[in-house]
């Protein structure tokens, strides 16, 4: 049974690493949601009930962080008491900025041409771009444990991320499959 | 997959000890109850044998209410009292019933939900349905011989929170015990057994009579996991038989037509469609109100054509749904195929395209979901061990608040695991601002009017303090119904606010209690009393309907004999209306709905030939 003052990783067994073992929590996830889920406790009394439902919520949350890379990213630095997202941090470097600019008029112009193919190309660069990121977190999270570059990582992760979801969005709105 | 499969061998509990527990799918066309009996999953039929039961609601004058087929039968007759598709107005208000000017009602807009008027008052959809499901209960209980503990009632996976809401106290209020508000193409996955037969991917294409939904789960090792769902709640196989009925309006050059044809010709869309599952053509013929004839023939060609847009209406859901599970259509093994509407040659194509395969259809598409709710019910009631499959199911949309600007800040992304709980702060923005107004919308726009409005509230007695020092935490909870609840709290000072909403959209509590109250003193009124009143009702429109069709073709169409014979079977009728005798009416009314058999048969053979040839009845030789 889980206990709610662990932090996620623990919860699921897994190293608090940026690296995951995607099988092993998957694994993990399951074999908990099948000793605590609400499904479970059907016929208990009603405290027990409330308490299989707080539960799978509170993994349900901590499966969702963990699966993902940018939420996994960000509690990680949370755990080492380095708040990422603050709206202190707004600045970024220009470079960075004029890049982002560029992918988001490709974006714009290729939605407004229905270019397929043109979406594809930018998804690739784009996605190439998220693993290069994804790359430098784990050095920076997991060897170098350099948590404020690694925090500066994660802000352009975020513009990545948004960019990524959103080419998705413009591609899955044209007809093609 | 036989559902032989599924059902595990040897399980069954002494009777005494089965808990009753059914699963109801209830559906914009039909609604269904099923149940687990020694082990193997069964819809229960009606007295006539029949398993579905047509969701429509036929209000009577003075108070009775009929439903299923009686009520289906009269749908054209009496449009304006006899509701169908109620589903499609639970949880919505007039302004998102895009066609309300295309249906028979007097819709009034009440807030938060549309009601419509009726000869027996102002009905809720949440009534409405609820009418049905007290069929479907007592149908239930008078089959397992005892009262139900309880009943997973089905929704559309892609129902907001607002229209499951709706269902849950729809259900209430037809006294059921709610064990679960279960998606229906979850359901369906059940139901086909993939737990046992199966691991991998599989997508749930589920059309029904108004609603789509297409879920991606994966299955391993007894779990269910819905990965993604995707859909629309107001797309369904009424779309197609509107698109039908536009077609016959154009074809036959009208424009506008009254609420009965308007009824009638939806019927007939509906028979073409179905017959287009069997036949490559379709003859329609109608005979409106005017004495015009409607005679068309619908090809299947014709049929696809007018209604491409739809099917690929469905296909869009499909990519995203698969987007977001971040998988390829190559990656799904088999797509089941569920609700009446897959039964269209054109879908089950289009559909295998997408996904490259032929789609499963071993299954009734009508049955399978009210059979996986019952074996949820089951499970959920206790009649089972602990070695079962477990479902983990997604909240369909985000849900969020409204922020400054208007703007939609997420704090639940949609395909989120349930149930869950999820908190997020907030701060004030103006210099001792001691409260804060939280506006809770669901949906994936950017900005919040383009979203679902669930609930409004305000949270009151923030310490006065400068802007941005307040810390008002927001947490919503998504319990496994899909439905959540809202708690605000202002957390930076010892003072702490705090309030819990429920969603302005459902009823309150006082609202169910005064209705369920209502059906009670209904209840205990006297039986015999609406009975002979609904007799009377339909003796008179028999009587009227007859005497109308011999003014117009008793003559030509009837030998003077012929014609003596129903006059006297009316004038039976007519003195039993008189006696008030509720036997003697329901025997002149058969009695004369059996004597007009087949002068109603001459009358439409005739409407026939008079449209073939253009000539007119007298002309025409009998």
């Amino acid at each position: 049974m889980p206990d709610f003052n662990r932090n996620h990783f623990e919860l699921f067994g897994l190293p608090p690493a940026f690296a995951l073992d995607r099988a092993a929590l998957e694994r993990a996830y399951r074999d908990i949601q099948s000793e605590i889920h609400p499904d479970r406790f059907a016929h208990a009394g009603e405290a027990e009930q409330r308490l299989a439902m707080q539960w799978t919520a509170r993994v349900n949350e901590a499966y969702q962080t963990l699966r993902q890379p940018f939420e996994r990213a960000r509690y990680l630095l949370e755990l080492h008491g380095v708040h990422a997202l603050d709206d202190k941090h707004t600045a970024m470097p220009a470079d960075f900025l004029l890049k982002q600019i560029e992918w988001r008029e490709q974006l714009q112009q290729a939605k407004a041409d229905r270019d397929f193919t043109f979406l594809q190309r930018l998804e690739s660069e784009t996605l190439a771009e998220a693993e290069r990121l994804e790359r430098q977190l784990q050095a920076l999270l997991d060897e170098r444990r350099d948590y404020a570059a690694a925090a500066e990582t994660l802000r352009k992760y975020r513009f990545i991320d948004k960019l990524l979801s959103d080419i998705g969005e413009a591609m899955t709105e044209l007809d093609i499959p | 997959m036989a559902l032989l499969q599924i059902a595990e061998p040897g399980r069954a509990t002494a009777p005494h000890e089965h808990r009753l527990a059914v699963g109801i799918d209830l559906g914009t066309t039909n609604s269904l109850v099923a149940t687990v009996r020694n082990g193997i999953a069964v819809v229960l039929n009606d007295e006539h044998g029949r398993p579905l039961l047509p969701s429509v609601v036929r209000y009577h004058k003075g108070g009775g209410v009929s439903v299923g087929y009686e009520a289906q039968a009269q749908a054209s007759t009496d449009p304006h009292n006899t509701i169908v598709s109620v589903k499609r107005f639970m949880g919505r208000g007039l302004k998102d019933l895009v066609d309300a000017a295309t249906m028979p009602y007097q819709f009034v807009d009440a807030p938060g939900m549309v009601q419509i008027k009726t000869v027996a008052g102002v009905k809720s959809p949440v009534e409405v349905s609820a009418e049905i499901l007290k069929v479907l209960k007592a149908r239930a209980e008078l089959a397992l011989g005892g009262e139900l503990i309880g009943a997973v009632i089905t929704v559309p996976a892609y129902f907001d929170d607002a229209q499951r809401q709706a269902t849950k106290d729809a259900a209430r209020l037809a006294g059921l015990n709610v064990l679960r508000l279960l998606n229906e193409p979850t359901a369906a996955a059940i139901a086909y057994g993939l737990d046992n037969a199966s691991e991998g991917i599989y997508a749930v294409y589920d059309l029904g009579g108004g609603t789509f939904d297409i879920s991606i789960l994966r299955l391993s090792k007894g779990v269910f996991e819905v990965l993604a769902t995707n859909g629309d709640s107001a797309l369904g196989g009424d779309d197609f038989d509107r698109r039908i009925y536009c077609w016959m309006l154009e074809q036959a050059g009208l424009h506008t037509v009254g609420d009965n044809d308007k009824a009638l010709l939806m019927s007939k869309a509906r028979e073409a469609k179905e017959a287009l599952s069997e036949h490559p053509q379709v003859r329609i013929t109608a005979v409106l109100t005017s004495g015009e004839l409607i005679d068309l023939t619908l090809t299947e060609q014709t049929f696809n054509d007018i209604t491409e847009s739809l099917v690929a209406k469905t296909l869009l859901p499909c990519r995203k749904a698969l987007r977001d599970a971040g998988l390829k259509p190559a990656d799904v093994k088999g797509v089941v195929m569920v609700g009446g509407s897959t039964r269209i040659p054109r879908i089950q194509a289009a559909v295998g395209e997408f996904f490259g395969q032929t789609p499963l259809t071993n299954l009734d598409p009508d049955k399978v979901v009210a059979l996986g709710a019952a074996m949820q019910a089951n499970v959920l009631a206790g009649n089972k061990g602990q070695d079962d499959w477990l479902l983990l199911d997604v909240v369909p949309l985000s849900l969020g608040i409204e922020t400054m600007g208007g703007l939609t800040e997420k704090i639940i992304p949609r395909n989120s695991t349930i149930p869950l709980a999820r908190a997020q702060e907030f701060t004030t923005y103006k210099d001792g601002q001691t409260a804060m107004a939280i506006h809770v919308v669901q949906g994936e726009r950017e900005l919040a009017s383009d979203c679902r409005s669930l609930a409004r509230f305000e949270l009151r007695g923030i310490p006065p303090m400068v802007a941005g020092a307040a810390r008002v935490r927001v947490t919503f909870q998504v319990d496994a119904d899909g439905l959540l609840s809202v708690t605000a709290r202002e957390m930076s000072t010892g003072v702490q606010a705090h309030i819990e909403v429920k969603p302005s959209y459902g009823l309150t509590e006082e609202e169910v209690k005064r209705m369920l109250q209502d059906s009670y003193v209904h209840a205990r009124d006297d039986m015999a009393a609406r009975m002979l009143a609904e007799a009377k009702v339909d003796g008179q429109r028999l009587l009227e309907a007859t005497r109308n069709a011999l003014d117009q073709d008793g003559e030509a169409l009837l030998t003077p004999a012929e014609r003596e014979g129903i006059v006297s079977l009316m004038q039976a009728l007519e003195t039993a209306l008189a006696a008030d005798n509720l036997k003697a009416i329901k025997q002149a009314t058969e009695a004369l709905n059996q004597g007009t058999v087949e002068f109603a048969a001459r009358r439409m053979d005739a409407s026939v030939k008079r449209a073939l040839t253009g000539h007119r009845l007298e002309e025409i030789d009998v």
